[in-house]
């Protein structure tokens, strides 16, 4: 018998680390010194509130960078980092480190942000709470899929990654661990929620879904 | 009063579920909120509203206020003013009685909570008592504290650094601070008098009772009396905008226990107003303040919220959640609350807000859409639920130290 999957959600609290940056060099510390939770936070924050909206909006360092520094090319640079390559915070933030310092070594003049246009560091904590949701198989997984929350959703694809560091989505691991679905685990693993609303991928995930359950009853 | 459940219909069912979870969570734990005052002002209004609500959601929560005279409350208004900047000078004579009033209070309240909920500066100093009774204290911030008068500031830090978390409403508020500060935007009651749907009538007889016309634009602003919401300044925004069209302005406020500069400011714009008959001037009875302005609000076209400073700019989230359009200065809060030009509008002067009055009052299509998208950007954002969720959430990382909590 294979293990059950529990469906969980998370509820975050937004913390004030009360450091803010007001040019490149500022931030460029800021990144190096503040907790892995902080680079969660401000890479992650655009999708979980405007998680309805796509083409997302880019994360919160090249969205600074571009807006309000209005340093464009730098700007482009930091939100085209691929954030499904990497599987640790940490190798998130050495890529970011690595951009801004690059920058830098070619263009020391720094620009100042306008008063009150700073920018302030935060972090997530994270509770993670179990829902009502379990499935014993692929049939009871489509069923649970179809009515967990966004919030769920999120969790399991984003946060189980990258922030509790599994290297997969949850969904992907326990396709493969414990119901050898390694085909369907991989199309699933490769699917890029970073370029596509929550929902949009809840569609695709159940069509994937689907389209193996009929498979396996012909 | 409403049930947790009749916020269904409006955030959805999950939305409930999590926060009866989070109830469960913290059985057995007391939070007890201490503030100035039971009526008017922001404050006073939501605890009114999340009282009820947290207790219904298992977690037994109570409400104390402290007390001090009339000398107590100009310096604490003082104080007000400094932290959002005004420059103000308070005496050490001041700051000695300011602690002499908390020292009195910090004797005669009886702290039976397991987790001391403070707000704002006037009841700061209560947290001396942490010492020998314990227990977490929480320091809630309701305040623009992003450019304060440096004394002012300092000596509250004191008080500030003692309590286990500070918790402000903006992220420019965010100090350099010894102790965990926690981000928690305030939030409107979508089923209260002031912010549900109202029949026709109600607004019609509103209008009426104020001898207001009804079949002329109408723009109105909502706040108290206070030299910082600018009353003055949106006079003459308007009188510069009915120049080239024909419309109203109403200032709308009531009086909060512990403002005593509401009748200076009132006489101001009253001067400034010189009884032109298209600006109405109302001070609402506190008795029948939020139908009021509720049907205020609802009957007019355009809402102002011209402040100079603000601690957050509630009436913003109120006006959006009725699908109106609002002008606003870009200052604290409401810069979170308006994203200029999609939901709504952000200015910095008075020439400004006028250019922005009279581009509304002629295109009334894209007016309409600033307010639908406005009323989105809310029920995603700011109502009720979202602030019980955070305040749970907020006491209950009181008892755990990690990034990741795991129940």
């Amino acid at each position: 018998m294979p293990n059950p999957f529990h469906f969980y959600t998370r509820l975050n609290l937004t913390e004030l680390l009360g450091r803010k940056a007001t040019n490149l060099a500022e931030l460029l510390e800021g990144l190096k010194t503040v907790p892995g939770s902080s680079i969660y936070y401000h890479t992650h924050r655009f999708l979980q509130q405007h998680h309805f909206l796509s083409p997302e909006p880019p994360n919160d360092f090249a969205y600074w960078v571009s807006n309000i520094l209005q340093e464009e090319k730098l700007g482009e640079q930091l939100a085209a980092v691929d954030i499904i390559q990497f599987k640790k915070i940490r190798d998130l933030r050495d890529k970011f480190i690595s951009i801004i310092e690059g920058y830098l070594k070619k263009n020391p003049v720094m620009r100042e942000a306008p008063g009150e246009a700073e920018f302030h560091f935060m972090k997530s904590v994270t509770f993670i709470i179990p829902t009502q949701y379990t499935a014993n198989n692929l049939a009871e997984f489509l069923q649970a899929i179809k009515k967990i929350s966004i919030l769920s959703m999120y969790f399991h694809i984003f946060e189980a990654r990258l922030r509790l560091e599994k290297g997969d989505n949850d969904f992907s691991n326990w396709l493969e661990d414990e119901l050898k679905e390694n085909e369907l685990a991989k199309v699933i693993s490769n699917l890029d929620p970073y370029t596509q609303t929550l929902e949009s991928l809840r569609q695709k995930i159940i069509y994937l879904m689907e389209k193996r359950l009929n498979a396996q009853n012909k | 009063m409403p049930r947790i459940n009749d916020y269904i219909p409006i955030v959805g069912e999950d939305t409930i579920e999590e926060l009866k979870i989070l109830g469960e969570k913290l059985k057995g734990k007391v939070i007890q909120h201490i503030n100035s005052t039971a009526v008017g002002g922001g404050v006073a209004e939501i605890l009114n509203r999340m009282v009820p609500l947290m207790n219904e959601l298992g977690v037994d929560t109570r409400w104390d206020l402290i007390k001090g005279g009339e000398k107590f409350f100009n310096i604490t208004k003082k104080f007000h003013n400094a932290l959002h900047g005004v420059p103000i000078e308070i005496t050490d004579d001041e700051f000695d009685f300011f602690c002499q009033v908390e020292n009195e209070n910090a004797r005669a309240i009886n702290f039976y909570g397991d987790i001391i909920f403070i707000h704002d500066p006037q009841p700061i100093g209560l947290v001396a008592r942490k010492t020998d009774l314990g227990k977490k204290w929480l320091w809630r911030c309701h305040i623009d504290v992003s450019q304060p008068v440096e004394s002012v500031w300092q000596f509250l830090k004191k008080f500030v650094e003692m309590y286990d978390i500070a918790v402000f409403s903006v992220p420019a508020f965010a100090k350099q601070l010894s102790v965990r500060q926690v981000l928690i935007s305030p939030s409107i009651d979508p089923l209260s008098d002031k912010n549900k749907e109202l029949p026709e009538e109600i607004i019609g007889s509103v209008f009426e009772k104020y001898k207001i016309e009804r079949n002329k634009p109408t723009i109105t602003q909502i706040s108290r009396y206070d030299f910082l919401k600018d009353p003055v300044g949106v006079i003459d925004a308007f009188k510069m905008v009915r120049r080239y069209v024909n419309c109203q302005l109403i200032l709308a406020g009531n009086t909060a226990t512990d403002d005593p500069e509401h009748d200076k400011v009132l006489n101001a714009a009253k001067e400034r107003a010189a009884e032109d008959p298209d600006i109405h001037l109302l001070v609402i009875d506190p008795l029948h303040n939020d139908i009021e302005i509720n049907a205020l609000q609802r009957g007019s076209d355009i809402i102002l919220q011209k402040s100079l400073r603000e601690g957050f700019g509630l009436t913003v989230s109120e006006a959006l959640w009725k699908k109106k359009p609002v002008i606003a200065g870009a200052v604290g809060g409401i810069s979170l609350q308006i994203t200029h030009k999609y939901s709504g509008i952000l200015t910095h002067t008075v020439e400004g807000t006028a250019y922005w009055l009279k581009q509304l009052l002629n295109s009334p299509e894209y007016t309409k859409r600033l307010g639908l998208n406005g009323h989105e950007h809310i029920k995603q954002n700011f109502l009720l639920t979202r602030h019980l969720r955070e305040y749970f959430l907020m006491f209950l990382s009181l008892y755990h130290n990690d990034d990741i909590v795991h129940f």
